[in-house]
């Protein structure tokens, strides 16, 4: 029974996760109904400037925890405006592919620049926050385990209300539903998508944080699989919907800690990536999305 | 995009060979020219750096000193080394532009298995003698008579950890966790499992990971459900760091152990205190009162800024030196006549210990077990075959 417990635990925070980048790539896929694959390098950006941040700040407090989160996400949202500005502003308009190119063609960018900058090594990653293991009958519950769950739950409901609530909200929405009409009245379409990249990357950037947080080896390669699974993870609940994007990484979590409990270790991520197979030919529109029909 | 990349590899080996081939014509053949050249293949940067760089420096402090003291034959060392990144693919390409552009009359390399494995056949076909520092993994010889190391085995190994485990640790039932991308880890495992149950141990629980995997979670939450004695991780640091991180975070108090691959100080910032209770059996120790191992700890230390050899650097130090050695023998570096003086090496005095390699080309030497206390490496004892 505590293992089973347990591995329910090891699934949820796994799936807390995935669930973090995959509201990333939902939001700008939401927006803009394009997959941005440097996602999960900004993810490591961000893992990297926790990295660098904790190393000045004080360790093992909150305040210093708090600070160094903070900064990683402004960084990221820093380095998603910059992105969308020099490699897919000047393709709006131009078709998808290009774009999706694009965005392989940066996250490769990424990916190399990050191993000239700081070295293909693997890094430590310091402890930011306090530590503290709650154990329950044998049951263990990490305080970074808990911080991942809570803060995930925390930016979803952020973020649906930023969707719904706000003005800069509505403007997204207006552009996601036609991004002509929106600029007839008066959105500024320039600011809005960098907006929404900002928005994104600084969730890739906490993303990187808690995930360093709870595997502390960091190096430029890392974004590469939780990236992946994310977007399988998106497009399992639904992509560009937000609370689909949460169901869906927490149900990737578990789906994958029961593969490996009960012995298929080895085909974890076979499975993982199974599923979007599966999901792709049963129900693209993922589960709780609506499937849309393209007009010609 | 690893995976990516993964898929360009052919073609870029295609590209790169095509480039070698056009070059050839241009190249000064190194072998007749003033020169010796010796090729490294290593992984200098990437997942098993600490392993690479600490190789690497050995292998270039004895070049270093063979060129002090007037070369080989008369002639100066060159000493060509190259970057593999730890990725798969990599050594091949390498392999063959040390061969074909650069005619080295040996390679050396690699740390891991899977990347000796994945040289070792060009070597072959090109009948360049190729001698691998730390490749434990049977298969790494095997690929023929072109092909040897200065380093004891994963069968030797294996054996010498079931021993311990059952003798030292006191363990009956004892849990694998290995790498299934990794050949040393999978061989490893298996030459643990065959004395360990031959001597009446138990197996309780076999679960698997994939190198680069960061969630262990899973697997040893089943593997704590078994309530194993001891757990053995033959795996490469990095990942045995965040294991025994998890493993302990689950409440498994456990002891751990494993093979050479543990040892880069990298495991203790990884793992830092969760490491007590943790072992691996290795192939020196600095500790060692030995006058040579001591001469070679001082001249390390004073090239490289005080740093302290690990058993990776003795093994590269090693390598080095018994290609020299056979060189000399040779009086040639011609390939037919260098390989035979390679294969004919015995009791050579190296750091590691008398190397002498066996039918197989495979060295025979004591090992030694370390354990971690308060954050640092600490000797425990020799194992002599």
């Amino acid at each position: 029974m505590t293992e089973l417990l347990q591995q329910l635990v090891n699934g949820l925070s796994l799936g807390a996760i995935y669930a973090l980048i995959a509201l990333g790539y939902t939001m700008v896929y939401g927006v803009l109904r394009f997959i941005n694959f440097a996602h999960s390098d900004v993810f490591m950006v961000g893992a990297f400037a926790g990295y660098y941040l904790g190393r000045e700040l004080p360790s093992e407090t909150f305040g210093g925890g708090l600070l160094a989160l903070a900064g990683a996400m402004v960084a990221c949202a820093a380095l998603g405006v910059l992105i969308e500005k020099l490699a897919y502003r000047p393709l709006r308009g131009r078709s998808t592919l290009s774009v999706l190119i694009t965005a392989i063609g940066v996250s490769l960018l990424l990916q190399n620049l990050g191993q000239r900058l700081f070295g293909a090594n693997p890094r430590s990653f310091p402890q930011l926050f306090p530590r503290h293991d709650f154990r329950f009958d044998g049951l263990v519950i990490s305080s970074a385990q808990l911080a991942v769950f809570v803060i995930t739950l925390v930016l979803m409901f952020a973020l649906r209300w930023i969707v719904m609530k706000t003005r800069i909200g509505m403007a997204m929405r207006a552009l996601s539903f036609n991004p002509v009409a929106a600029s007839l009245v008066g959105v500024s379409n320039d600011f809005v998508i960098s907006c929404t990249f900002a928005l994104g990357s600084a969730l890739a950037g906490a993303g990187g944080i808690l995930y360093a947080l709870n595997y502390p080896s960091i190096d430029p390669l890392m974004g590469t699989l939780p990236g992946l699974k994310a977007f399988v993870a998106a497009v399992l609940g639904g992509i560009g919907n937000i609370p689909g994007a949460a169901a869906g990484g927490l149900l990737l979590g578990l789906i994958e800690t029961v593969v490996v409990a009960l012995g298929g270790s080895t085909y974890r991520d076979a499975v993982a990536f199974g599923v979007l197979i599966l999901i792709l030919l049963l129900r693209p529109g993922g589960l709780l999305g609506r499937v849309q029909t393209e007009k010609v | 995009m690893n995976k990516r990349l993964a898929a360009l590899a052919p073609t870029l080996a295609g590209i790169t060979l095509a480039l070698a081939a056009c070059s050839q014509s241009g190249a000064p053949g190194g072998a007749a020219g003033e020169t010796i050249r010796i090729g490294e293949f290593a992984s200098l940067t990437g997942k098993e750096a600490a392993f690479g760089q600490s190789s690497h420096k050995g292998t270039q402090l004895a070049i270093e000193e063979l060129n002090a003291t007037g070369g080989l034959l008369g002639k100066k060392i060159e000493f060509i080394y190259e970057d593999n990144r730890s990725s798969p693919g990599e050594s091949a390409t390498i392999a063959k532009k040390l061969i074909t552009r650069d005619r080295v009359v040996a390679l050396l390399g690699e740390v891991a298995s899977g990347r000796s494995l994945e040289a070792a056949p060009i070597a072959q076909a090109n009948k360049v003698p190729m001698i691998s520092p730390s490749s434990t993994n049977p298969k790494v010889t095997e690929t023929g008579d072109y092909i040897f190391r200065v380093c004891f085995t994963d069968p030797f190994q294996g054996k010498l950890l079931a021993e311990f485990a059952r003798k030292t640790l006191k363990a009956q039932k004892v849990a694998i966790f290995s790498d299934v991308a990794a050949p040393y880890s999978v061989g490893l495992a298996q030459y643990f499992r065959e004395p360990f149950v031959a001597g009446g141990g138990r197996v309780a629980a076999e679960e698997k990971y994939t190198g680069g995997d960061k969630d262990f979670k899973a697997q040893l939450t089943a593997i704590k459900a078994q309530h194993p004695d001891a757990i053995l991780v033959p795996g490469y640091y990095t990942d045995v760091g965040l294991i025994v991180a998890q493993a302990r975070q689950l409440g498994i108090t456990a002891p751990m152990f494993g093979g050479d691959g543990w040892e880069a100080p990298e495991l203790i910032q990884i793992a830092g205190g969760a490491l007590e209770e943790t072992y691996y059996s290795t192939h020196f120790s600095p500790e060692n009162s030995d006058p040579a191992v001591q001469k070679f700890v001082a001249a390390f230390k004073a090239r490289y800024n005080g740093e302290t050899p690990d058993a990776m650097a003795a093994l590269g130090y090693d390598s080095a030196m018994v290609l020299a050695d056979a060189i000399r023998r040779a009086g040639t570096t011609e390939s037919g006549k260098l390989r035979d003086a390679i294969a004919a090496t015995n009791g050579f005095a190296g750091v590691t210990g008398a190397t002498t390699l066996d039918a197989q080309r495979n060295a025979t030497k004591p090992a030694v077990i370390i354990t971690v206390k308060d954050g640092q490496f600490k000797y425990l004892e020799t194992v002599t075959p």
